[in-house]
């Protein structure tokens, strides 16, 4: 397997605190990664540096063997809109947009609004019906899921999700998991941070953050595809 | 989508768009008043100025040569031609001629005292022939000295059906004369100079100067009574002017020695200094004056108006982009995670900043039009009030005012601006 993304040696230093330290990693490409930790150990940080929303203090990281870690906000932009899907735990859906506009907002940064398209994404994560429905008429597994297809709109190479299942329910949690299955089966790249263990059981594979340091990067021996 | 991201922040944040769209009014509608009344009121103001009497005099240049030599403002012996003053309406800037009077100061014998009389026109019919045109014109002191308070009986007023036919043996009585002569409407006076008239007093005046000291008689019963048939010693003008400027100034002190656009420029405004040099070239015997106290007044007052309304307006726009700034500057930062979140799914500065910029300029807009026509409305409210008359719609306010809202809502929007172009997503979405 080609290597999607690497981490070389990335710290990430706001003053005395070292919240990424001397950090590295690969994650190649079609993989289901879990970033896991508990509160404090970097696991943001690295979600940050991963999805070009912030650059490390050290070391090099490499997207699709580029180096992007000397690049411009303005470039960051255009590698995160073209390259990555980013999930979030609040789900950062726009209150004054339906379902499908929320879809749509994405495709009108990257290239062209194309609602059949953007019904499509709601479809695959199964809220066709729900899309005209603000997202205040919608429950938070309804939410996430719109937040998903909205992240996979525009093909990225890497699905980005941070606490994807932090706010639902055990019943949507599982949704939201076999959307994900569903997607590694497609071959789609996913990094996971997530401090809950269900969620990192099922990934492929675990790295465990304490400190700002890796303490474990294992296989997940029950992984099923 | 673009439009569609629009029409929801309009629907979502309603308030604070209606409260930028009411800024934008308010400093619209200020703005439009001020300048649409600052662009007329000159016209205006030097109207409401002249009600309060003239600002040129016209006198023989002999008697002027006097006058400069002695420095007395004392009538002299020299006359002008009574009939010169129809010249008034033939000059390039006739019409800015509101008002203007002839006087012929002589003193006679009132119940064996002496008495000071001055012959004027007080409604005048003039008509006035020269190379084919006619000129008419009603003038007189009538209008000249409307402050003039009647005390007792009524104006003379020659053209009134009751006087037209009476020939002019009447009288306007200065208020001191009435009283050291016990004097009321209704009664005759015998006037004895050159010849012995018995006149009809009219009425009796307060000016609150020394006219009243004086009696006013028709111009012809002074003329015979001083045995000065035809001729008159000066003609007091009313003219609406410009405020005289430098260069202005620089010509009138020689205007044959000014360079010809300078002197086209002079010549074609109505300077209180061109209308005099006008009117010295249409009656050549005479020297005319500014009556400096006057102008000059007229000239600071207008001056004043204009810098106290350009103030105001300055203010204004100044309240107008601080009022804005504030409110796009809370909009931006309760909409942080919304944009910030637009920066995270690959949405650059420049487009982010373009579709606030783009909101706030449709408001504003929508602000500008509506405090455009309330403007208009404020400018008719102060015109009526103040000058009694209407204020012109003019089409440079209306591109001026754009001009301007257009600017300050830049401007105010700047701070927002900035806000966005800092905000970063990785903060904003995780609530840092």
């Amino acid at each position: 397997m080609a290597s999607l993304l690497e981490l070389k040696n990335v710290s990430k230093i706001y003053g005395d605190l070292h919240a990424l330290d001397d950090v590295s990693l690969t994650v190649e490409k079609g993989e289901w990664v879990a970033i896991m930790g508990p509160s404090g150990s970097g696991k943001s940080t690295m979600m940050n540096i991963i999805g070009c929303m912030d650059k490390p203090s050290l070391g090099q990281v490499l997207l699709d063997g580029k180096d992007i870690s000397k690049e411009s906000q303005t470039s960051l932009t255009t590698i995160r809109r073209d390259k990555i899907g980013l999930i979030f735990q609040q789900f950062h859906l726009i209150n004054y947009l339906n379902a499908v506009e929320n879809v749509m907002v994405a495709q009108y940064y990257h290239s062209v609004p194309d609602e059949k398209e953007a019904l499509a994404a709601l479809e695959r994560v199964g809220l066709k019906d729900r899309a005209k429905h603000l997202p205040s008429q919608l429950s938070g597994g309804e939410q996430q899921r719109v937040c998903i297809a909205r992240a996979l709109i525009n093909n990225p190479e890497i699905i980005l999700a941070d606490e994807p299942t932090g706010n639902l329910d055990e019943a949507n949690e599982n949704i939201v998991l076999d959307i994900f299955r569903q997607l590694h089966k497609e071959g789609t790249s996913l990094v996971v941070v997530t401090h809950d263990p269900e969620v990192g059981e099922v990934a492929q594979r675990t790295i465990r953050l304490e400190h700002g340091k890796i303490i474990s990067d294992e296989k997940n021996e029950n992984f099923v595809e | 989508m673009f439009f569609r991201m629009i029409k929801g922040t309009f629907i979502h944040q309603w308030k604070k768009m209606l409260m930028i769209a009411l800024t934008v009014a308010l400093g619209t509608s200020i703005a439009t008043a001020m300048l649409n009344v600052m662009l007329d009121v000159g016209d205006k103001i030097n109207a409401e100025l002249k009600t309060y009497g003239a600002n040129i005099n016209v006198v023989s240049k002999s008697a002027a040569i006097v006058s400069s030599l002695y420095e007395t403002d004392e009538a002299t012996d020299a006359y002008l031609q009574e009939n010169v003053t129809g010249e008034l309406l033939t000059i390039f800037w006739a019409n800015n001629i509101l008002d203007f009077a002839p006087f012929l100061d002589g003193q006679v014998k009132l119940d064996g005292t002496d008495q000071k009389v001055t012959g004027t026109w007080f409604h005048y019919h003039l008509s006035f022939r020269k190379k084919g045109s006619d000129y008419i014109r009603d003038t007189g002191i009538n209008n000249l000295r409307d402050w003039w308070e009647i005390v007792d009986g009524e104006r003379y007023d020659e053209q009134a059906d009751f006087y037209k036919d009476a020939g002019d043996l009447f009288a306007m009585v200065g208020e001191n004369v009435a009283e050291k002569k016990n004097l009321k409407a209704g009664d005759e006076i015998t006037l004895t100079g050159k010849t012995t008239e018995v006149v009809k007093v009219v009425g009796v005046f307060s000016s609150g100067d020394n006219e009243d000291d004086v009696i006013y008689l028709p111009l012809s019963t002074a003329q015979r009574l001083t045995g000065k048939a035809d001729l008159i010693q000066s003609i007091s003008v009313s003219a609406l002017t410009s405020p005289e400027d430098e260069t202005s100034q620089k010509v009138a002190k020689n205007p044959e020695l000014a360079r010809p656009e300078d002197y086209e420029l002079w010549y074609c405004t109505a300077y209180v200094s061109s209308i005099c040099h006008q009117i010295q070239e249409a009656i050549p015997t005479s020297s005319a004056s500014a009556i400096r106290r006057v102008a000059d007044s007229e000239g600071d007052i207008l001056n004043k108006t204009e810098l106290l309304m350009t103030l105001i307006t300055v203010l204004s726009l100044i309240g107008s982009a601080l009022a804005i700034s504030n409110l796009v500057t809370s909009s931006v930062m309760e909409r942080s995670q919304e944009l910030g979140l637009m920066k995270a799914i690959g949405a650059k500065n420049v487009r982010i900043a373009g579709l606030v910029l783009t909101e706030i300029l449709l408001v504003a807009l929508v602000g500008a039009v509506s405090g455009y026509f309330i403007g208009f409305g404020f400018a008719q409210i102060i015109g009526h009030t103040v000058f009694g008359a209407s204020i012109d719609m003019k089409g440079m306010v209306a591109f001026l005012v754009a001009v301007l809202i257009f600017a300050v809502t830049l401007i105010g929007s700047l701070p927002a601006i900035r806000n966005i172009l800092r905000l970063r997503p990785s903060e904003v979405l995780h609530g840092r």
